[in-house]
């Protein structure tokens, strides 16, 4: 298949030998699972659970709330402690309502909805399972799959993508996924295809995974609709948009969806969660997550319960060899910092890094000197530099203007920058501080309408009680006249 | 452990850095230098030696009077190149007080007076030799033919001291450079071929001629861009449309009058063009950051060159042409942009366009 | 050396031209801006500004007399939007006051007495006679004038908690000056 061109990118050094060749294994079951109630783009779900509760493996603790969410099955059965605030996998180190659940060693299945078969069913159903099922993008993106699914109702979608570039460094576990549950995906993905009504599936992987490559390849066979096809090694070919336009030669216009034309893209592992929701009825309650890094003793792939503490994953990995300066949930470049060891597994955790200094080799800031790398390296045709200047000075509409917000964070300019520049965090805190903005504005908007309301409602009553005691003085002189 | 409250992603980083970038270009010019100085003798590695003194004197200065931290922007490198580079566009026999006021000017007031490194407006180390050029004409115009060390006619190292402190014999040893020699016999009305009978184009292209140091070894300059253009230090679009636009302009006016303009060749190998290209029209602070920018810069150095030295009073245009795109590299950076994506050039968002 | 003069000339003719008409076009009649300005400001004639009301503070503004960022209610989205309007540029630095606050009912202290109830501008606080009021947080505007009349000091202004929904990253701080 002919690929098109895609700008920029930049080539990082993808250290996945440490976990390529590890084989999924399944973590023992832990004392305490931390099941956060926001693990998805969208509102926080809502507990149907209260604490002193018992439930079973694959229960529903907490259901969605409104159209963008997606409920919280639990990971095993055991009891409810309680529901608290714990720290989120998050920078910011906040706390987030979470439900604590205390597995009780039997690991015993709720009864679950009835397998699907989802070739015969009305297509509208198996959306609605994906939903119940609490199914997001595993890829990090963490959206609710079901509403994905449902997009070939608003959108005419003629191609359905599976994403398994897997660009980021580190990360192996959708190429794990890929080899040792080929089948599983390929089946999640037909049925993909078949919620969306699209007749052309295209699974893309990234050259330098060979064997998932050939066992992709191997599995599909059979589908004459299901195209495999191998993607330059190239970050960030894994993102969302340029992949599609890499396939297809479509460009999704800013501020609009790959659905606008007419593209979906979903991720291996989401494919596979899809596939356990319809064929077995069992929600998400586990993902595959690389644990890797060089401060990590033994890097492995494992098959983790979601609510698992991240200590306990570095514990099975033999623990650390020497501390490290982050922690990471996802790979290095779009991956987010954790506040320490003790935060949760959750849907969108796609790997675990312990980054040694020499790994992450930060450096001290220097001035620019314009070398122009960041803006060969951006795919988005971006001018990084002068986006950052602008920000650093405040500017931040000027930065609007010229593509703060058509950025997709992937890091590449960062990543070049001999200057070491931080310019992704000049964008984060460019776009936090527009939409901080943006709510200040509406706030106000808002402010001056019920002190308008108020000043009106003040003067009112000032009337009324005037003209009442105008009314009163009247009444009061003509009985004097009256009287007189 | 480092907070990691404050820092955000990327949390990899290639292993590049300032210093490795300047130490790639020094390596890129390494060659042809080595070359020059063979070309030139004693005189010229005084010359070049003292340039750099000069330079990075100058620059430690500014940065304590700055308050910077000195090892970490002394080691960057970019004042070593600068000064590299000002030494190489001196005539190689220019005394000595030429190389230090031009390393002082092109350091201080080419680079400090605007806030350091990355901030300067305009190539330090062509402010420094167009300054020379303009208040000393004689001295910066005062070739020698080319005496390899070692040879006949060479100077020792005690002759070169004696040379570079205490000066030569002009009207005994100078030689004019092809293009000031061309342009002067064209000026007197002689006629082209003549004008440039004695001119080998091969020689120009070896660097066996009089000229400055950077300005004759053609061939091992063209080399040393084509490694940094390989190590991605620079891209391509400078120099392929700087020579471009000259090589074509001299072209189109050698075929217009072929008695009058010497062709497009004999541009691209005499004078700096070359090392214009590749080292200094590339600098990258003063240039613009993006590709379709550097396209128009590049365009315009070449335009420019070829009109000084086509009509202009000095045969050389280079710096001039460098200085002059520098200061329209702002206005290049602001309008000429790449396409965003997703977005229309003018930066409208695209149409969505459904395929059937 | 002529066409040098020449285009110099020229380009100084073209700019003048268009500064003339630009001042012709864009001149503003008497003083509409100051009703514009203070129609940019909350409203709530709390006089943390030091004036007496928006009304004096929106003239200040105008005359120059007070910074864009006079006005602690409004807060950032404020002192941009006058700034703006103003021409003037606004720096807010590590400024922290503009950081969005709410008041906040010690309901242990608070007596029901209705007083901060009658003084909010934007009717944030809810209660009634002899019950413990409450500040509904989303409309409070932090103009402080329910803690003022507050007769037990039970109200205090508290800095709006981030939530993971409005959390953002901080500017990076350079180590090195540039
Ligand atoms: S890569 Fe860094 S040093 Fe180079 S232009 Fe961009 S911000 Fe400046
Ligand atoms: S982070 Fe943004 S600006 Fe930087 S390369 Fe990626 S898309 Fe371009
Ligand atoms: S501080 Fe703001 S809201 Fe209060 S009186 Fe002054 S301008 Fe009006
Ligand atoms: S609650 Fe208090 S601070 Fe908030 S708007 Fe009302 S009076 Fe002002």
């Amino acid at each position: 298949m002919k690929l098109f061109r895609i700008r920029g990118g930049i080539h990082p050094e993808y250290r996945k030998e440490m976990t390529a060749g590890k084989a999924i294994e399944p973590l023992p079951m832990p004392a305490l699972l931390h099941l956060p109630l926001q693990q998805h783009i969208g509102a926080p779900a809502v507990p149907v659970v209260a604490a002193g509760d018992r439930v079973r493996k694959g229960q529903l603790l907490a259901r969605a709330r409104g159209e963008i969410s997606a409920p919280v099955h639990a990971s095993t059965s055991g009891r409810i402690v309680d529901i608290l605030p714990f720290a989120a996998p998050h920078p910011s180190g906040l706390a987030q309502p979470t439900i604590l659940l205390e597995p009780d060693g039997l690991d015993e299945w709720t009864d679950l909805p009835p397998p699907l078969d989802p070739f015969s069913v009305p297509r509208e159903e198996i959306a609605r399972r994906v939903a119940e099922c609490g199914v997001v993008g595993m890829g990090g993106g963490t959206f609710p799959s079901a509403v994905k699914l449902d997009l070939g109702r608003k959108f005419p979608i003629d191609v359905l993508v599976i994403n398994g570039a897997e660009c980021e460094p580190y990360l192996t576990c959708d190429d794990r996924l890929m080899r040792e549950c080929t089948a599983e995906v390929v089946d999640g993905v037909r049925i993909m295809a078949r919620a969306l009504g699209v007749e052309r599936i295209v699974i893309a992987i990234e050259k330098n995974k060979p064997e998932a490559l050939a066992a992709m390849a191997a599995e599909s066979a059979a589908f004459a609709e299901v195209e495999v096809v191998p993607l330059p090694t190239r970050y960030p070919m894994g993102s969302e948009r340029h992949l599609v336009t890499a396939l297809t030669g479509r460009e999704t216009p800013a501020r609009k969806l790959t659905a606008d034309i007419g593209v979906v893209v979903h991720n291996i592992a989401t494919a596979r969660a899809v596939h356990h929701a319809v064929r077995l009825g069992r929600p998400l309650i586990s993902r595959v997550v690389t644990v890797s890094g060089r401060a990590v003793r033994e890097q492995k792939n494992l098959d983790v319960r979601l609510g698992t503490l991240v200590s306990q994953l570095i514990e099975h990995c033999g623990g650390l060899v020497e501390p490290p300066v982050h922690y990471l949930s996802g790979g290095p470049m779009m991956g987010q910092a954790m506040p320490g060891r003790e935060v949760p597994v959750v849907k969108g955790t796609s790997g675990i890094l312990a980054l040694t200094a020499a790994e992450a080799h930060e450096r001290d800031t220097m001035p620019c000197i314009r070398c122009g790398s960041c803006v060969t390296a951006c795919p988005c045709g971006l001018v990084p530099v002068e986006m950052a200047q602008m920000i650093r000075h405040e500017k931040l509409d000027a930065a609007a203007r010229i593509g703060l917000l058509d950025c997709l964070n992937c890091g590449s300019c960062a990543y070049v920058c001999p200057a070491h520049i931080p310019l992704v965090q000049y964008f984060n805190y460019g776009k936090g501080r527009l939409a901080a903005l943006q709510r200040d504005r509406r706030k106000q908007e808002m402010t001056k309408r019920l002190a308008e309301q108020r000043a009106e409602r003040v003067e009112r009553l000032d009337r009324e009680r005037k003209a009442k005691m105008a009314a009163a003085k009247k009444a009061a002189a003509e009985k004097q006249e009256g009287g007189a | 452990m480092i907070s990691t409250h404050d820092i955000s992603g990327p949390y990899a980083h290639q292993k590049t850095s300032i210093r490795r970038t300047m130490a790639l270009v020094m390596v890129a010019l390494l060659p042809a230098t080595l070359f020059d100085l063979w070309v030139f003798g004693w005189p010229a590695i005084n010359l070049l030696v003292l340039t750099l003194a000069a330079s990075v004197a100058a620059e430690a200065g500014c940065l304590s009077l700055a308050g910077k931290r000195l090892p970490l922007f002394l080691g960057d490198g970019s004042v070593v190149l600068t000064g590299w580079l000002l030494a190489m566009s001196l005539p190689p026999w220019a005394p000595w007080w030429i190389a230090v006021l031009g390393g002082v000017v092109a350091v201080v007031l080419g680079k400090h007076v605007f806030g350091g490194l990355g901030q300067n407006v305009f190539n330090p180390a062509m402010v420094g030799r167009v300054a020379l050029l303009i208040s000393f004409p004689l001295p910066m115009t005062m070739y020698v033919a080319p005496r390899p060390l070692f040879g006949a006619g060479s100077p020792g190292f005690v002759e070169g001291l004696s040379i570079t402190f205490g000066g030569w014999d002009y009207d005994a040893l100078s030689a004019a450079s092809t293009l000031g020699h061309v342009k002067t016999e064209l000026a007197r009305g002689v006629a082209l071929d003549q004008a440039m009978g004695g001119t080998d184009l091969m020689a120009l292209v070896m660097g066996t001629v009089p000229g400055s140091m950077g300005e004759t070894s053609a061939a091992l300059l063209l080399l040393g861009g084509l490694f940094l253009i390989a190590r991605r230090v620079i891209s391509w679009h400078i120099p392929v449309s700087m020579l471009g636009a000259l090589f074509a302009l001299a072209t189109l006016m050698h075929w217009v009058d072929p008695a009058r303009f010497p062709g497009g060749f004999y541009h691209l190998v005499t004078g700096a063009a070359v090392l214009g290209a590749f080292f200094i029209a590339t600098d990258l602070v003063t240039s613009p950051v993006t590709p379709p920018g550097q396209l128009v810069y590049g365009a315009g150095i070449g335009i420019l060159t070829y009109v000084i030295r086509t009509w202009a009073g000095f045969p050389e245009g280079i710096a001039f042409a460098v200085l002059l795109m520098n200061a329209m590299t702002p206005l290049i950076d602001r309008w000429v942009r790449p396409r965003v994506y997703g977005r229309t050039l003018r930066g409208e968002p695209l149409q969505p366009r459904r395929k059937a | 050396m002529l066409i040098a003069i020449g285009s110099l000339t020229l380009l100084g003719a073209l700019l003048g031209a268009v500064l003339g008409v630009a001042a012709r076009y864009l001149r503003v009649e008497g003083n509409p801006i100051e009703a514009e300005v203070e129609a940019l400001l909350p409203g709530s004639q709390c006089g943390q500004c030091g004036f007496a009301g928006c009304k004096p503070a929106a003239a200040a503004l105008v005359k120059g007399e007070a910074p864009p960022t006079l006005c602690p209610p409004g807060g950032r989205a404020v002192a941009m939007a006058i700034a703006e309007k103003l021409g003037v540029s606004v720096s807010f630095g590590d400024q922290e006051e503009l950081e969005p606050e709410v008041a906040f009912v010690n309901e242990d202290l608070c007596i029901g007495c209705t007083r901060c109830l009658k003084e909010c501008s934007t009717d944030a606080i809810v209660g009634a006679a002899k019950q413990i009021h409450t500040v509904i947080a989303e409309v409070c505007h932090a103009c402080g004038k329910c803690a003022k009349v507050c007769p037990t000091d039970c109200i205090e202004m508290r800095a709006v908690p981030a939530t993971l929904a409005t959390w953002h990253w901080k500017k990076p701080r350079v180590k090195v000056a540039s």
